[in-house]
């Protein structure tokens, strides 16, 4: 038996999983921002045809999934088992996406993170040879968060200056054995492979207005960053692009702070590392603090940056989707907020 | 060296936390609040002077003064609700803060916005349960501390 596990929290898969295929659908406003031509999807009414907005966001998860599947030239059938996520209590949409699509189904919940927490644990299936094909995804919905965590929708109240705005976006992707990389035939396209992971610890700064998420966050972010950089022995540099998951404007800033307090080079973190949530959204759409939601950075991930990847433009990188663990009754009983961060490598053939 | 109390001497979860509040401050931009209190002051002011407008119209064509007040306020809760129902307060709201959260307007906001969400989920338990949702606390709470204040006002005019 292969024992995969470098330093203290990451892995290094010896198989190296193949990024198969991958399909994303948002939301009007993200289609109005400046990745838009990067999505299969994008919407006309955040709706989407459903009676309720959990049933819309629901459906938009299974078309990004069926997406994925369809862009891997595969059927539901020859998916092992499906990996996915949201916001909403007891995973309604991840849950009712499952219920349409007839595939083993186990569900997750990572918060913001989801996306790169099924991404690894994907991996490792295929890794460990669980599985040939592994479909992972995530998705979150400006409406339904809203909803659920805050005010409701109409509700009149002034969003603060650091308030980021839950992405309505939803994104899947294929994860399959390499030995299988016969069947993968997608020409002039550059293979990705999954690299490495590293599992992160949850950890608390303190913060407890539910409006700072991002300086929520990125402490966690900033630890799984760093011991990923010690357990693959790796500069910053090593990557073409670290992207952390939905930090925002502000949490971007504090990261970026905290790194160069590490000890890291201003200069290198400047030009290696961006944040999902400051990619899909411009500051003049009035989002605020940025995106934010489990589809922030499976959106991103899975339309922006692995086609940039297919295209070559970037050849390595690391995904490190971030995650607000609280609860929607944690604020009330004077909790702070613990923090999250998956990190996992992708790497161009 | 033991610490005689048994006293942990690293810094407690509790300072590192007010640490790091600090520092993430630093890089939060801070409301405009001269602007926002401008913009509340300026529209909230228009909305009373309106409103006076139209009491005073109504009370010149006959109406008693009672009547004419009751007319106004139903006028202001029915337009609020109207536009809460067609998704354009929470932009007015956006941009206006206070100014129309504070009127009677914000009021009726804070009814219909739940009473619209929770639509799905049913007449009763849907609507009938939700729609006090945000008006609610604000008016236990406020109907409580007005007993209290009674309570005090009681006692000083006994003794």
């Amino acid at each position: 038996m292969v024992y995969k596990k470098v330093g203290n929290q990451s892995v290094i898969f010896s198989e190296k999983p193949l990024i198969r295929g991958r399909g994303t659908v948002v939301g009007q406003k993200e289609g109005e921002g400046p990745l838009a031509k990067n999505f299969d999807i994008i919407l006309d009414d955040d709706m989407y045809g459903e009676k309720s907005w959990e049933k819309a966001e629901s459906k938009m998860l299974k078309e990004a999934m069926m997406k994925a599947v369809n862009r891997a030239g595969i059927t539901e059938k020859d998916i092992d088992v499906m990996l996915s996520g949201d916001l909403l209590n007891q995973l309604m949409s991840s849950s009712f996406m499952a219920r349409d699509l007839h595939i083993p189904f186990l569900g997750l919940y990572g918060a913001c993170s989801t996306m790169t927490e099924s991404l690894v644990l994907g991996s490792m299936l295929i890794d460990g040879g669980f599985a040939k094909n592994v479909l992972v995804g995530a998705s979150s919905h400006f409406c339904t968060a809203e909803r659920q965590f805050r005010m409701p929708v109409e509700h009149g109240n002034q969003r603060p200056p650091s308030a980021q705005w839950t992405a309505t976006a939803a994104g899947g992707v294929v994860v399959s054995s390499a030995s299988d990389v016969a069947l993968c035939s997608s020409a002039g396209q550059n293979r990705i492979r999954v690299e490495s992971a590293t599992v992160g610890k949850v950890i608390d700064a303190g913060i407890k207005d539910a409006n700072q998420m991002g300086a929520a966050m990125a402490p966690a972010a900033v630890d799984t960053l760093l011991n990923h950089l010690e357990d693959t022995q790796r500069s910053l540099d090593y990557y073409d692009l670290v992207a952390t998951g939905d930090l925002g404007f502000i949490g971007k800033d504090i990261m970026m702070d905290l790194l160069a307090g590490a000890g890291l080079n201003k200069k290198m973190i400047f030009s290696h590392y961006d944040d999902c949530g400051t990619m899909l959204f411009t500051k003049e759409q009035d989002v605020h603090g940025g995106g934010s939601g489990c589809g922030c950075s499976a959106c991103v991930f899975a339309g922006h940056l692995l086609k940039e990847m297919e295209q070559g433009k970037i050849k390595k990188l690391l995904l490190m989707s971030t995650g607000a663990m609280l609860s929607t009754i944690s604020p009330f009983q004077g909790e702070s907020i613990p923090g999250i961060a998956h990190a996992v490598s992708l790497e161009v053939e | 060296m033991t610490n005689v109390n048994g006293e942990n001497k690293q810094p407690e979860k509790k300072d590192i936390a007010k640490a790091y509040g600090k520092y993430a401050k630093q890089f939060t931009p801070k409301p405009s609040y001269f602007a926002n209190c401008l913009k509340a002051f300026i529209v909230g002011g228009a909305l009373c002077t309106l409103a006076l407008w139209f009491q005073n119209t109504l009370i010149d064509t006959g109406v008693s003064e009672k009547d004419a007040g009751t007319f106004v306020t139903i006028t202001f809760v029915m337009s609020a609700q109207f536009l809460t129902g067609i998704g354009v307060f929470d932009v007015i709201a956006q941009f206006a803060g206070a100014g129309v959260i504070v009127p009677i307007t914000g009021f009726a906001n804070s009814m219909v916005a739940p009473a619209i969400e929770y639509k799905k989920e049913g007449p009763v338990l849907g609507v009938g349960a939700k729609i006090f949702s945000v008006a609610g606390p604000v008016l236990v709470c406020g109907i409580s501390s007005s007993m209290i204040v009674g309570i005090i006002y009681w006692f000083i005019e006994k003794f």
